[in-house]
């Protein structure tokens, strides 16, 4: 048993190293743009604005982790968003359709969308690279022919919640108003904080009996006790900080669920590993018994949903559906994954890093825009990161 | 001798664990035709590899000595300017170009950068015309078939002012005619003073065009055979490559062969990309229960093509045939079917078909079997991890850590790993294509005790080899293939080298 110990405590620092790279990076940025904004990076209110400026890039930014986990990209997502925002605005201001139907009913074509493509990806064998170029014309065209090059606004309440709104605080009008050294305290923001530390207390202590149970090593009791005492003050300090301009965004929440959902399914389960494997080795994928043409075809299914959903998001952002909207935003969610550490030959990524790659890019944008530099010149620092983050990715893997 | 040509004295060359040049003496005259023979990983291309500079001088020891002058080769470029030219079984030329850009790629009748195309037009006609060959110096390479593809590749060899001609089984891919105008393209060479080395496994042609023959085995040159001086049959040839007592380089195994559990009837299969193309034609074979089966036949026999046709059609089109297992006609349509009903085919190609590089050991191992170790699509990462470490322990593999990424293996521990999956995957017939291809000796021995111990284990085990005396030494009964059919079947008492080769040979002059 004893080489087994050996062998998972390894893992596990290997595995760690990799992982706080990024997270560390995006700290250093944070800090960096923190001092040079004098302060106001971090403030609630920009911190709140921050998560709902880069809710959509996040969200695309899923579903193009594994695109590009495959080796391949989709360069139709900005405008898939565009024409799911446009088709959205016609069935509820023109169609008068119920607007919680025409949620449904983006999300339904979105997938549509994503089939159509990966039928041409997976089964027709046309490069993805092809037809997501066709389908970024194809989809922007159609997104200005059904708004006939016009803005249509505005967007029922329910769009403009799930962007820019904040969850309600319902504990506050059950109990009644609480301060702390005069200020009002946002109770479910608090509560929501306490709940997800004991959600997360419980999944580290199950984890490590199942892991006891088959006799591999674990942390030791104190070890454990720091890491997670440094997860549930963290936590508590996020919920704490948003606590003090309006509570969580409630973008946030759904993008909390994404993140959860994709990091559980690219991780732990077979669909993951198939993707997985799939940009490994496609030949080897195949003759190991794994479907790799409905693989591949899923994917691009996935993000055509996932564009639905950063249509969705962007359209009640702005309020208004607009044929210039999500113009880039394909070239934003790639920059996010490769700064994220995935590799462009495919199989190697993680939804934490292209989420940690995407908030590089916002704290960038964010951080520069405060401290006034002009746009131009924000496009050639990100472009740069971009370059410089693989760069350092690939010479530190030549080292090895 | 002063029309010595080529001389290469005692070369001797390592790789980690093997000798594949042990102290090898080559000889070649300025106007001869000189033949190497040897089975496949004799040593054959390691020494032409040598010779051309592919290995660099200071990776081997020896000395090579060409038109009377020591040379060291550094590179490939190195020997091109001294006039050696080597054409390779996978050609070099850019399908999507003409006769002529190919002809001169990379030594371009240009001026200032400017290519001349009167000129580059010219010299290859001219340039087609002494290799045989009619055709539009303007046609694509991709519209002329391989028997012609190799001619324009001599023909551009002879565009460098080429001294000495390496032809690496020119003829392998080729058919009766084109092999024969090929070699008297070699002869009519040798007459204008363009000397030549020729490997071939087709040993009547060599009988029919070599001057002389150095036959490797093991590594070493065993000895040269000078036309009209020794004897040159086939069957002398046959002898000096086998001619090996079979040490005991294989474990003894007790076999114990039940019913038939497995088997194909008339099976064929077209070539996926040339619809024409017939690869596997009528193939009937069977492997019973305990039994290892071995199929022998040289490269592209149709051993690989016909092993994944019946692995859930992997390769091929219009596929047709029965075929049975356990007594029942069974279809597998896909290769999840094939897996589901206990089939699985080891590739001889584990680097680009079997391993996933960048992964480790625990996932590569457990990709076959994902839903044995998963409840509801979640993966059991700990009982993944128990099976990795169990299989670990078991097959030897030698690593710190199963999470060691399978690219940082050697050849013989990646091996272990794919073996590993399809254990775990627990399959009732086993079909394993080259199994320790490219791995070392010791190595071997225990991948030939695992087949051993599946055997034992009442598993249907199906091998194909390269390497005849592996396939005489672990098999209980052999079918030699060639050219897409069976056309040997022979019991462990009736298979020998030579009465596979004479199988071989036999219908390579039938057909």
């Amino acid at each position: 048993m004893e080489g087994t110990q050996l062998t998972n405590r390894n893992r596990k620092i290997q595995f760690n190293a990799r992982q706080y790279g990024m997270g560390i990076a995006l700290i250093a940025i944070m800090i960096l743009f923190q001092i040079l904004t004098k302060g106001v990076l971090l403030k609630p209110l920009n911190v709140s604005n921050l998560i709902m400026q880069n809710s959509y890039v996040l969200v695309l930014a899923i579903g193009m982790l594994l695109c590009i986990l495959t080796g391949n990209i989709d360069l139709s997502v900005g405008s898939i968003a565009a024409f799911i925002g446009a088709t959205s605005g016609v069935f509820i201001m023109d169609f008068k359709m119920d607007p919680v139907l025409v949620l449904v009913l983006s999300v339904v074509i979105g997938g549509v969308i994503g089939a159509w493509q990966g039928f041409w990806i997976s089964y027709v064998r046309i490069p993805a690279f092809i037809v997501t170029l066709a389908g970024q014309l194809i989809f922007r065209g159609l997104t200005m022919a059904i708004l006939n090059g016009q803005t249509k606004a505005p967007f029922p309440d329910i769009y403009t919640v799930v962007s820019a709104g904040f969850v309600p605080d319902v504990l506050t009008d059950l109990l009644g108003p609480i301060s702390l050294f005069g200020k009002q305290l946002n109770l479910l923001t608090l509560a929501f904080g306490i709940l997800v530390s004991v959600l997360y207390i419980i999944s580290e202590l199950r984890k490590r009996a199942e892991m006891r149970r088959y006799n591999f090593a674990v942390l030791s009791p104190a070890m454990l006790a720091v890491k997670v005492t440094l997860m549930v003050v963290g936590i508590n300090l996020f919920t704490f900080w948003l606590n003090d301009y309006k509570g969580i965004p409630t973008v946030l929440v759904l993008l909390g669920v994404l993140i959860m959902i994709y990091s559980f399914v690219t991780s732990r389960t077979t669909i993951g590993r198939h993707i997985y494997a799939f940009g490994g080795n496609e030949k080897a994928a195949r003759l190991s018994g794994i479907n790799t043409k409905r693989v591949f075809f899923w994917v691009y299914v996935n993000m055509g949903v996932l564009s639905a959903v950063a249509g969705i998001v962007f359209a009640g952002r702005l309020n208004a559906a607009t044929p210039k909207a999500g113009v880039n935003f394909e070239l934003d969610a790639i920059a996010s994954c490769y700064i994220g550490g995935a590799s462009a030959s495919g199989g190697i990524g993680t939804v934490f890093g292209a989420i940690v790659g995407g908030l590089i890019m916002g704290v960038l944008n964010n951080g520069m825009s405060i401290m006034g530099i002009s746009v131009d010149w924000q496009q050639a620092i990100k472009g740069f990161v971009l370059l410089m983050a693989v760069a350092f990715d690939v010479l530190s893997k030549k080292k090895k | 001798m002063d029309n010595v040509i080529l001389e290469m004295i005692d070369i001797t060359k390592e790789f980690p664990g093997v000798v594949a040049l042990d102290h090898v003496n080559l000889v070649v005259k300025d106007n001869e035709i000189h033949a190497l023979v040897g089975e496949n990983g004799a040593g054959k291309s390691t020494l032409m590899n040598v010779l051309s500079g592919v290995y660099p001088h200071g990776t081997y020891t020896g000395s090579i000595v060409f038109q009377g002058e020591e040379c060291e080769f550094h590179n490939i470029k190195d020997s091109e300017r001294k006039g050696i030219a080597i054409i390779h079984q996978e050609l070099a030329l850019v399908p999507y170009l003409s006769i002529a850009e190919n002809m001169f790629l990379g030594n371009e009748r240009a001026r200032g950068g400017v290519i001349n195309w009167q000129e580059t037009r010219a010299r290859t006609s001219e340039l087609l015309a002494r290799v045989g060959l009619h055709e539009n110096p303007d046609t694509l390479i991709k519209d002329i078939g391989v028997g012609k593809q190799q001619l324009v590749e001599i023909a551009k060899a002879l565009a460098k002012e080429v001294k000495l001609l390496i032809l690496d089984e020119p003829t392998a891919a080729l058919n009766e005619a084109e092999s024969a105008h090929l070699l008297d393209i070699i002869r009519e060479l040798k007459r204008r003073g363009v000397p030549c080395i020729i490997i071939s496994h087709k040993l009547n042609e060599v009988e029919q065009v070599a001057d002389s023959i150095t036959i490797l085995r093991d590594g070493a040159t065993i000895e040269t055979l000078v036309k009209d001086v020794d004897e040159m049959s086939e069957d002398r040839i046959i002898k000096g490559m086998v001619g090996r007592e079979i040490k005991d380089r294989w474990p003894a195994r007790e076999s114990e062969i039940g019913d038939v559990y497995f088997s194909v009837e008339n099976w064929c299969a077209f070539d996926p990309i040339d619809e024409d193309k017939q690869v596997i034609k009528n193939v009937s074979l069977h492997v019973c229960k305990g039994e290892v089966v071995g199929i022998a036949g040289l490269m592209g026999a149709g051993r690989t093509e016909l092993a994944m046709s019946m692995f859930g059609k992997a390769y091929g089109r219009k596929i047709t045939g029965t075929m049975k297992k356990d007594g029942k006609p069974v279809e597998f349509k896909t290769i999840q079917h094939a897996i589901r009903h206990g089939v699985a085919y080891l590739t001889e190609d584990r680097k680009t078909a079997g391993l996933i590089l960048i992964n480790d050991i625990r996932e590569n191992i457990s990709m076959a079997s994902l839903g044995k170790l998963s409840k509801r699509f979640v993966i059991n990462r700990n009982r993944e991890i128990q099976v990795a470490e169990e299989y670990r322990a078991k097959l030897n593999i030698k690593t710190p850590s199963i999470s060691q990424l399978t690219g940082n293996l050697s050849g013989g521990n990646q091996q272990k790993v794919c073996l590993s999956r399809w254990i775990f995957a627990d399959p009732d017939v086993l079909i394993l294509d080259e199994p320790t291809r490219g791995i070392d000796v010791g190595a071997k021995y225990e991948i030939y005790t695992i087949i051993n111990k599946l055997a034992a284990a009442g598993k249907a085990v199906i091998i194909i080899s390269s390497e005849l005396p592996e396939v005489l030494g672990i098999s209980d009964r052999v079918y030699v293939m060639n050219q897409g059919r069976i056309v040997g079947e022979l019991s462990k008492q009736e298979a020998s080298q030579e009465s596979v080769m004479r199988c071989i040979m036999q219908s390579s002059r039938e057909g």
